[in-house]
Parts: structure tokens; C-alpha cells; sequence
């Protein structure tokens, strides 16, 4: 996080940076303040639409009261969208883009969020040393994105905002390429004429999108012209408008709305306006995209962004819920995820009706979608004594256009994956991610490993470890949030990567986090969580029971393996014994036969290490993985407890406030009264604000731990799968060698 | 209390000698009782011969009683020239017990399916103990009947016949350390006769041959024995494993419930596939080391019995040499030379024809069970491929 500032454009408003700046902060602060502000009032919106029919929203009535709020410059992208006629002010800004006009203030305008974006854009792809590739790597998402989704005929609701996005990215990336003009001002029109029409599913077809926009963007040629022209004018041109542009008007309107609207009290303006939705995400734009966390602004801009046609984002996930939403009329966004973070998160919203269809979704999209595979191998041992350590290399295949090479690898240590580890639990654990656990680190094994003793239990240890790690990260990287990440694309492409502190076991962080873990089970027990949603229950009771009992099935497992080696020791002595037996039998046919049986027990014993071997790695370290992972949903599972606590702690306290002002209205103390009707409102907004965060959280959860399962099914299926034909070829094998020693046993005369 | 049926010890009849057999006495045990620590055998007899008062008999028999019919073979002078077939070894239920034992502690850990799979599987390696007993001393008698001489001998066939218990008394104190201290005199003389010259090099090589293959056997009996153990940990090990997959099948709701029971299942078959090639190797490699080894003691005894009467034989010569030095006794030492030199003679010749015997007797045997063991894995194996292949479809169809 903190890294993205180095690259976190100029045009940022100062309040802004700091953003970026205190990662950590920036979520508390976020979920305490921004989040707050809009996310509350952003809810009501939506949840009223349920009221409202889905064209309604989209079509007529916006216009009319998004106009109104909207004089700020926010008016000309937000009346783009609802009201078919704007697409002239559309193109007229886009043209202006293009022409780099900075000055009016449509343009300005849409630069702003251009702005914006590509700083969010920017945050996400952190690393990259020149502004170039933030661009790059973002349209080369879009055009990732739209392929696996244009080709599934799917649902048209998702492929059809990803059109938007592929159209509208295409402005964003184009727009100062000459070669794109044409292309580009087709593109608008088209998705204008489907945005205005609510029923853009029927319109939009997704052939027809994809042909137009999609193409395009993914020939190279489109490419480099963006590349070139976009990223340097990118910062420059728009950069600097967009630094005096949302310092300004967009604060300022966010108070304004939020102060206009209560935005605290979800309860008098819940009925406020659609406009109230955009005029107020378009707001938010700038504060939140730059960083990764504030999810629910997050979603907001961009549903603002590609509503409005303004620039594409990574996240075409967010539109399907989006559209989803409003065709569904389900409304109540109860979860208006993540979305920095694209596919999984925006599908982790849908309520229970909408799952089923978002889950088929999603499966087809994985598929298509996480073309990469990282291999860890080479353990080598750098160093000597006791800070020795292990690198290994970390390869990466890909074909993701977000990755500058298709093949790539680094050296890491493996206080490194712990580092990642820290870093993505860190981010994305409060919000119900299920973020997949590295190994663990053993003192024994290494120290076994550090003193250098090339005994087969070190170098078992180093295997196992390898195995865990690259099962570890190809976790991460199918992980379509995760994917996003970062700190993951960093991990796995950066050549040098600062030294992960804070996972050595013994050190002072170590000690922290110990007591951190104490705190928490403490915590964890106090809890008392009456569970409303039986779902929770019973998967949380499930998961526990399914740790129990693979850490059961572990411990056999592992046993099996002993006693597999006991059996190889064994075979091997009486394979010796056989022999010296063989060598003082007299007969000879006999003793021929004793030496082959030897031989065959010799063999039989080189099936039984393999065996051993293969019950370790692919049996027992499968299920070693799903304890880890288990532990990681309870975790997930933890983090919604935790998030309940919040909320109730809140409502707690809302009513203390509410009892402080009926004794105040009763002891007749007006300026008190004052502040406690503040205090009050105040509260009212964290109890929406946690609660909502609360259902988020939930929402995700319940997605991670499907697909969790989902994922286990076919992970374990195929680990079984690899398992059982070891045992079969170990078998075959085995007849093989007892039928060469048959004849053998019948010469004997 | 257990008792065997017909059937299943038919098919687990020993084979570990090839006896030849003789019509005119046949002799199993279709029988066995098994009281505490007491296995009460019924001895049954069918018979041609006229010194039997009856065609056909049955008669209960306790293990102590086959030990004394053995001890008294051996003490018989007359039988010194020939191996006489070694005694069956004592019942030992430990292992199994203690494993029952350990069992019944470690029922809290368990499912109750688990337990009860356990519980059977040991039952099935008590029954297989049992049998495999019932079997070493069938055999005892199956050799001593199909022996020419021994099967004339007059202790046995009271052991055949009376039909009362003989109630064989016990060893008492004294006479275990009696028992105890002639071995040690044996092993002393032993060492002691070594010095003597062999005269004859089929004796001298067969000694050589035996003390070494004795050693070589023991070792590989005591690892064959360690092995099948081991494999037979590994069919246990799959029972729990099946019995958590299918717990772990319980749970599971989703999709993986069905790979989950189809790999329980799976290892349960496994472990039955794997038990019985843990069984089979048990029966057909180690019972076979571990008859043959204590076949080749006897030998042994018979090689030492013979190089005391050659001790014995010099000894005399010395002694008659001395009497002609004096002048005094001769008649009686030469008389006792002679009649030392005729028992040397007469044990090298009955010796040296049951040692050839018994070399034949071996390699005819460790034919037919390596035969039939490699036979016995190759079907295990193929069940397993079997299992595993249908298993492997199923998932991959799934």
C-alpha cells in the first residue's frame, strides 16, 4: 500500500494521499468516515429502488433529480447516463478529451474521474516504475476481462456492463491516441444507445459488444498507441485539472449532499433520489479508487463510472451486480463489496436469489479466466548457521495480459510468502475473504535444515515445504480478488522485494502477534453471537466438525506413512536376510530362487518408499492444506462475528445516546439537546454503516466458503485422483515383479 | 472359546511339509477348544492298522501332551539316529489380546464403526492364530505318522488311542531347571565334542551347512515376521482412514460427499485386499522360515546325538587302548568299543539317510509355498489394480 504512494498520481487532493498513504489507516478512517458519508446515503438509494422499477430508475426520474444536484461539473457525465440525449455531451467531452481540451468543464469534469481512475488504477498496479504500465495493465485487464465474458454467452446483464466497461475503457485509453478517435466515437453511441434504455440486456448483445469494443482493445497495436500517448499525457494533461478540480467541487459536494441529506440517518432521506447515488458516488470517486480497501465508495465510483460511461475500470465485476440489482429489483445492496477488487468481490454481494445464477457465472468465468500457474521449485539454502535460509524460485506461467511477460521468475524466501501472507489476511481477512494460509513456520525443520544435515527428514522437510508453497500461492493466484492484489502481482513479478518483517517467530512482532492471538480467542469467547442466519450456523458447525475430522484423518495418514516405512525398512532387511539365505542354501535351483525373491522384496521395498512418498505429499499434505484452510474460514467466519460485534456495540451505544436525549429533552437543556440529536445522528449512521458492513462481510463470506467448497471438490478429487494412480501403478508394478519371480519359484527342482 | 470349522482350516492347511502320505494312518485335528490359556485339540485318527483296537477314533489332546509325546520321542535312544519332527510351539494369544486390549482403551477415539471394524479384524488375526496353532500340531502328528519308524512307536500311538485324558503330568519346578540345565550341558558339550575329528565329510558338511543356515534362517524369520507385521499395520491404518473418510462423508454437503464415500469405501476394500496379502505372506513365507527353523534344530539335535556317540566311540577306543596297556578289562572294553563304534555307525547311516530326506522334504516345500505366494500377491495385486482402476473412473467420471 504504502508503495503506491511513490506512484500515486500528482492530481491527488492532499487528503487524498494521505489515503494512499496509511494503508492501514486508510480503512479505519474510511470505514469510520468516508464510508459514512456515502456509503449510507448510497444504500438507501438502492434499497429504494426496490420500490421503483429498474427502468424507472435508470430512465426518467434520474434526470430530472439527478439535474438538480448535480449543477456541480458532475452533472454532464451523471446526465449522460440517464437520459438518452447526453450522449451528444458525452461525445462532446470525450471529443474535447481527445483534443485535450482540459479547460471546460465537462471535460473537466470527466477528466476528473479519468483522474481518478487512473490514480485507482494506478494504486492498484502499485509497482509498475512508470506510469505507462499502470495503463497498460489496466486496459490489458479490461481486454482480459471482456474475453473470458464475451465469449460465455452468459448472462447478458454482466456481459453487457463489461461492454460498457470495454467502451468506456476504451475512451480512457484511446481517447488521446488519434488512430482511436474513430473507433472510439463509434463505441460511445453504442453504448449510449443502450445505456439509456433500461432494458440494455435486450439491446445489449454481447456479440455486438464485443466485436465493437472488444477487439479492438485487445489487437496490440491499440495498445501501444495507449501505452505511449496515454501515459505520460495522462498524468500531465488530465492530472492537473483533476488536482484543482476534485480538491474542490467534490469535497465540497460531498458535504453538501451530506449535509442536505443527513446522509447519517439512513431513516428520513433513505427515499432520496437515484441522483443522491451518483451525484454522491461520482463524489467519491477520487477519495476512494486510490486505495484498495474503501470498498463500498469503491463501488459506487465505479458504478458511477461506467454509468456514465466515464472510464473503465479493472472492475467489470461491479457492474453485474450492479445491473443484477436493478434488473432483479432485489435493490437492497447489501453488500456492495469490495470492489477493488474485481469478479469475486462484486459477486460476493448477490442476495440469495441472485446467487445461484452469480455462482454459474462465476464458475464459467474462473475457467476462461485464471490462465496462470506458479510453480515454486530449487529450494537452495543460502547462507550458513543459524541465519541460513531457504529461497526458492517462483515461476510464473501466465497468459493474463496483466502480467508484462508471460513467463517470469523471481527468488523468494520464505519469510516472504509469510510476508504476502500478512500483507493479503491483512487486507482482505476483515472483509470475509478466505485468503489461503502459507505453511507454517517450524523451527525444528529449519533449524534441522540450518545445521545442514542432509539426513532424508530435512530434505523431506524441505519438499513438503516446497509442495505447501506452491500449492500456497496457486491458491492465491486462482483466487480471483486476490489475483488483483498488488501485493501479489508485486510478489510475483518484482525482482528485489523488501525484506517481510514482523514473521520471524521469536521476534519482537512474533511476541505481538501472539498476544494479539490471545486477545482475540479471549474475545472470540466473549462473543456471544446469536446467530440469526441459520446458514452461518450450520456451515460454521460443518467446517468445525470437517477440521476435527481432518486433522484426524491427518494424524492416520501420517501414521500410514510410518508404518508404510516401517514396512520399506522391513522388506529391505529381509530382502538382505533372504539373500545371505539364498547364498547358504546347498540346493542351487533353491538358492537361485531365494536370491531372486530378494530381489523382488528389494524392489518391493523401493515401491514401498515411493508409496510413503506419495502418501506424504500428495495425501497427507492435501489434507495438511485443508486443515490450514479450514482455519482460514473459521477465520472468514471470525471476521463476521467480529463485524456483528461492531454493529451491535454501535446500536448499544446509539441507545445510550437516544436515552441521553429523552433525559435532556426531559431535564429541558436545549443546547445540550443540540449536540446529542448530532450524537445521535452520528451513531445512527455507524449502526447503518456496520450493519452494512456487517451483511458485506457475510455476503462474502458466504461466497468464499462456496467457492472454498467448490474449489475443495475439485481440488481434492484431482489430488485423489494423483494419489490413487500412484497406488495403482505401484500395484501394477508389483505384479510385474511377483510374475517374473513365478517361474523362478517353479525351476526350483 | 473358539472353535474352528472344517472348511476354512482345510484351506489353511499347512504346507509347510510335504508328507507323504500314508493311508494306513491318517491323522487331523478337525477340532479345537480354546479354554483361557488352555487349547484343548481333538485328535482324530483313521487307521488301518491292526495294532489300533478301532478303525476310526477321536481323542481330546492338550498341548502339554504333545510336548511329552515329543520329549519322550527324543529320550528314546533307538529314535537317536533320526530328526525327529520338532514340537509344535506353545499357543501364543498374546498379540492379539494385548492388540484387543489396547483396543478396548482406545474405544473413545473411535467411531463406533471404526471400533466394531477393528474389533473384527482382530478377531480375524485371533482366529488366524488359532489356526495356524491347530495347525502346527496337526502337522507334529502328520509327520510322525507318515514316518516309518516313529509312527510304529508305542508312546504315540497311546497318544492316538487312549481315550481318557492323559493327564501328562506337568513339569514341576525342579525339572524346568532340570530341563534347563541338560541344555546348558548339551550346549557345553557341545563345544566341548566340537574338538572331536569328523571322520566322515557328508557329516562335516552337512554340519557346517546347517549351523549356517541356521543362523541365516533365524534372521530371516524373525524379519519376515517384522514384515508381515508392518503390513499388517498398513491394512489397520486403512480402516481408521476409511472409517474417518466416511465420518468426513458425513459432514460434507457438498459435492465432495459422493469422491469422499467413494474413497472411504475405497480403502475399506483396500484394507481387506491389504489384510490378506499381510496374512498370506504370513502363512506361506514366515510359517514356513519359522517350521523350517526349528525343523533344522532338530537336525542339529540329530548331528549333535551322532558326534556324541562318535565322542563316545573315541572315548572308548582310549579306554580299550588303555585296558590293553594294563592288561585289565579288556574283554569288556572291547566289548563297549564295539558296541560304540555299532551305535556310531548305525546313527551316521539312519542320519545321514533322514538328512538327505530332509533336504529333498525342504526344497520341495519352499517350492510349493513360494509358488503359491507369488501366485496369492499376484492375485492380491490384481484385485487392487481391480479396485483402484474402478475407483479411479468413477472419481474421474464424477
Amino acid at each position: 500500500m504504502a508503495t503506491s504512494s511513490e506512484r500515486s498520481p500528482p492530481p491527488f487532493p492532499d487528503s487524498e494521499d494521505q489515503d494512499v498513504l496509511d494503508a492501514e489507516e486508510v480503512r479505519g478512517r474510511d470505514s469510520d468516515e468516508d464510508e459514512d458519508l456515502f456509503g449510507s446515503t448510497s444504500t438507501s438509494p438502492v434499497t429504494e429502488m426496490d420500490t421503483t422499477p429498474t427502468s424507472d430508475v435508470s430512465m426518467k426520474p434520474p434526470s430530472d433529480i439527478m439535474n438538480d444536484p448535480l449543477i456541480e461539473p458532475m452533472s454532464s457525465q451523471t446526465g449522460n447516463k440517464p437520459a438518452s440525449e447526453p450522449s451528444d455531451d458525452f461525445f462532446d467531452l470525450t471529443n474535447n478529451v481527445s483534443v485535450v481540451a482540459a479547460a471546460a468543464t465537462k471535460s473537466d469534469d470527466f477528466v476528473d474521474i479519468l483522474g481518478s481512475e487512473t490514480g485507482a488504477q494506478r494504486g492498484e498496479v502499485v509497482k509498475a516504475d512508470v506510469t505507462v504500465e499502470a495503463t497498460i495493465d489496466r486496459s490489458e485487464v479490461t481486454a482480459g476481462v471482456i474475453d473470458p465474458l464475451s465469449q460465455q454467452e452468459a448472462k447478458q446483464t454482466s456481459t453487457a456492463p463489461v461492454i460498457d466497461l470495454s467502451g468506456d475503457s476504451q475512451p480512457v485509453t484511446s481517447k488521446i491516441a488519434d488512430p482511436l478517435v474513430a473507433l472510439f466515437s463509434d463505441a460511445p453511441p453504442a453504448a449510449e444507445a443502450k445505456k439509456p434504455s433500461s432494458a440494455n440486456v435486450d439491446l445489449f448483445d454481447d456479440e455486438e459488444g464485443s466485436d465493437i469494443f472488444a477487439e479492438p482493445l485487445q489487437t496490440k497495436p491499440a495498445k501501444q498507441p495507449q501505452k505511449s500517448l496515454f501515459g505520460e499525457p495522462d498524468e500531465d494533461v488530465f492530472g492537473e485539472p483533476l488536482g484543482a478540480i476534485s480538491k474542490k467541487p467534490v469535497p465540497k459536494e460531498l458535504k453538501e449532499k451530506s449535509v442536505t441529506t443527513k446522509v447519517t440517518a439512513g431513516g428520513p432521506l433513505q427515499d432520496s433520489k437515484p441522483a443522491d447515488i451518483f451525484s454522491q458516488a461520482a463524489a467519491s470517486t477520487p477519495s476512494v479508487t486510490s486505495t484498495v480497501n474503501p470498498k463500498t465508495n469503491g463501488v459506487h465510483s465505479e458504478e458511477d463510472g461506467d454509468i456514465f460511461a466515464a472510464e473503465a475500470t479493472v472492475e467489470l465485476s461491479l457492474d453485474s451486480p450492479r445491473n443484477e440489482r436493478k434488473k432483479e429489483a432485489t435493490a437492497k445492496p447489501s453488500a456492495p463489496a469490495p470492489t477493488s477488487l474485481p469478479a469475486a468481490a462484486s459477486l460476493a454481494k448477490p442476495q440469495p436469489p441472485a446467487l445461484e445464477e452469480l455462482e454459474e457465472e462465476e464458475e464459467e468465468e474462473e475457467e476462461d479466466k485464471f490462465d496462470i500457474f506458479v510453480s515454486v521449485k530449487d529450494p537452495e539454502k543460502i547462507g550458513d548457521g543459524m541465519n541460513a535460509y531457504m529461497a526458492y524460485k517462483v515461476s510464473t506461467q501466465t497468459t493474463l495480459p496483466m502480467f508484462r511477460n508471460k513467463t517470469f521468475t523471481v527468488r523468494r524466501r520464505f519469510s516472504d510468502f509469510l510476508g504476502l501472507y500478512e500483507k493479503l489476511s491483512e487486507k482482505h481477512g476483515p472483509n470475509g475473504f478466505i485468503v489461503p494460509p502459507p505453511p507454517e513456520k517450524s523451527l525444528l525443520g529449519m533449524t534441522k535444515v540450518k545445521v545442514g544435515k542432509e539426513d532424508s527428514s530435512s530434505t523431506d522437510f524441505v519438499e513438503r515445504r516446497r509442495g505447501a508453497l506452491e500449492r500456497y500461492l496457486q491458491r492465491v493466484v486462482n483466487h480471483p480478488s486476490l489475483l488483483q492484489d498488488p501485493d501479489v502481482r508485486e510478489f510475483l513479478e518484482r525482482e528485489e522485494l523488501p525484506r517481510a518483517v514482523s514473521t520471524q517467530a521469536l521476534s519482537g512482532a512474533g511476541f505481538l502477534k501472539m498476544i494479539n492471538k490471545a486477545t482475540d480467542a479471549v474475545s472470540k469467547m466473549t462473543i456471544k453471537m446469536n446467530e440469526s442466519d441459520v446458514w452461518f450456523e450450520e456451515k460454521l458447525q460443518e467446517v468445525e466438525s470437517a477440521d476435527q475430522q481432518f486433522r484426524k484423518l491427518h494424524a492416520l495418514v501420517e501414521s500410514l506413512v510410518v508404518h508404510r516405512k516401517e514396512l520399506s525398512l522391513n522388506t529391505a532387511s529381509f530382502a538382505k536376510s533372504a539373500a545371505m539365505l539364498g547364498s547358504a542354501e546347498d540346493n542351487t535351483a533353491l538358492s537361485r530362487a531365494l536370491s531372486q525373491l530378494a530381489e523382488v522384496e528389494d524392489k518391493m521395498e523401493q515401491l514401498h518408499q515411493e508409496q510413503a512418498a506419495s502418501d506424504t505429499f500428495t495425501f497427507a499434505e492435501m489434507i495438511a492444506d485443508y486443515i490450514r484452510l479450514l482455519g482460514a474460514v473459521r477465520g472468514s467466519f471470525d471476521h463476521r462475528m467480529k463485524a456483528w460485534q461492531r454493529w451491535q456495540d454501535a446500536q448499544s451505544m446509539l441507545q445510550k445516546k437516544r436515552e441521553t436525549e429523552a433525559k435532556l429533552l426531559w431535564a429541558n437543556k436545549p443546547d445540550k439537546l443540540q449536540l446529542a440529536k448530532e450524537e445521535i445522528a452520528e451513531w445512527e449512521a455507524k449502526v447503518t454503516q456496520y450493519e452494512r458492513d456487517f451483511e458485506r462481510v457475510s455476503a462474502t463470506v458466504r461466497k468464499e466458503v462456496i467457492r472454498f467448497e467448490r474449489e475443495k471438490t475439485k481440488n481434492c478429487k484431482r489430488q485423489v485422483i494423483t494419489y490413487l494412480e500412484c497406488l495403482l501403478q505401484s500395484q501394477q508394478q508389483l505384479i510385474k515383479y511377483w510374475e517374473a519371480f513365478l517361474p523362478e519359484a517353479k525351476a526350483i527342482a | 472359546m473358539t472353535s474352528i470349522d472344517e472348511n476354512s482350516k482345510e484351506k489353511l492347511r499347512s504346507v509347510s511339509v510335504d508328507l507323504n502320505h500314508d493311508a494306513s494312518l491318517l491323522i487331523d485335528i478337525p477340532d479345537a477348544l480354546c479354554e483361557r490359556d488352555k487349547v484343548k485339540f481333538t485328535v482324530h485318527t483313521k487307521t488301518t492298522l491292526s495294532s489300533f483296537q478301532k478303525p476310526d477314533f477321536s481323542v481330546p489332546r492338550q498341548h502339554e501332551d504333545f510336548i511329552w509325546l515329543h520329549d519322550t520321542l527324543v529320550e528314546t535312544e533307538d529314535y537317536a539316529g533320526l530328526i525327529i519332527p520338532p514340537a509344535p510351539p506353545k499357543p501364543d494369544f498374546d498379540s492379539p489380546r494385548d492388540k484387543m486390549h489396547k483396543l478396548g482403551e482406545g474405544e473413545a477415539t473411535m467411531t463406533k464403526e471404526e471400533y466394531t471394524k477393528m474389533k473384527q479384524e482382530l478377531e480375524a488375526e485371533y482366529l488366524a492364530v488359532f489356526k495356524k496353532t491347530v495347525q502346527v500340531h496337526e502337522v507334529f502328528l502328520q509327520r510322525l505318522s507318515s514316518h516309518p519308524v516313529l509312527s510304529k512307536d508305542r508312546n504315540f500311538q497311546i497318544f492316538l488311542e487312549y481315550d481318557q485324558d492323559l493327564s501328562v503330568r506337568r513339569k514341576n519346578a525342579k525339572e524346568m531347571f532340570g530341563g534347563f540345565f541338560k541344555n546348558m550341558v548339551k550346549s557345553a558339550d557341545e563345544v566341548l565334542i566340537s574338538g572331536v575329528k569328523e571322520v566322515d565329510d557328508f557329516f562335516e558338511q552337512e554340519k557346517t551347512f546347517l549351523l549356517d543356515y541356521y543362523s541365516k534362517i533365524k534372521d530371516s524369520t524373525a524379519k519376515a515376521e517384522k514384515m508381515t507385521r508392518a503390513h499388517k499395520n498398513i491394512a489397520d491404518d486403512y480402516i481408521h482412514i476409511s472409517a474417518t473418510l466416511n465420518s468426513l462423508a458425513a459432514d460434507d454437503m457438498t459435492a465432495n460427499k459422493k469422491n469422499l464415500e467413494k474413497l472411504s469405501d475405497l480403502f475399506e476394500k483396500f484394507r481387506k485386499v491389504e489384510g490378506r496379502v499381510a496374512s498370506d505372506q504370513d502363512l506361506k513365507l514366515t510359517e514356513l522360515l519359522r517350521y523350517y527353523m526349528r525343523d533344522i534344530q532338530a537336525a542339529k539335535d540329530l548331528l549333535y546325538r551322532r558326534a556324541r556317540a562318535l565322542a563316545d566311540y573315541e572315548n572308548s577306543n582310549k579306554a580299550l587302548d588303555k585296558a590293553r596297556l594294563k592288561s585289565k578289562d579288556i574283554p569288556q572294553a572291547e566289548e563297549h568299543q564295539r558296541q560304540c563304534l555299532q551305535k556310531f555307525d548305525k546313527l551316521s547311516e539312519s542320519g545321514k539317510k533322514e538328512l538327505t530326506s530332509f533336504k529333498g522334504r525342504r526344497v520341495v516345500a519352499f517350492r510349493k509355498n513360494f509358488i503359491e505366494m507369488a501366485e496369492l500377491e499376484i492375485k492380491h495385486a490384481k484385485n487392487s489394480v481391480a479396485l483402484l482402476q474402478g475407483c479411479i473412473e468413477l472419481l474421474k467420471s464424477n
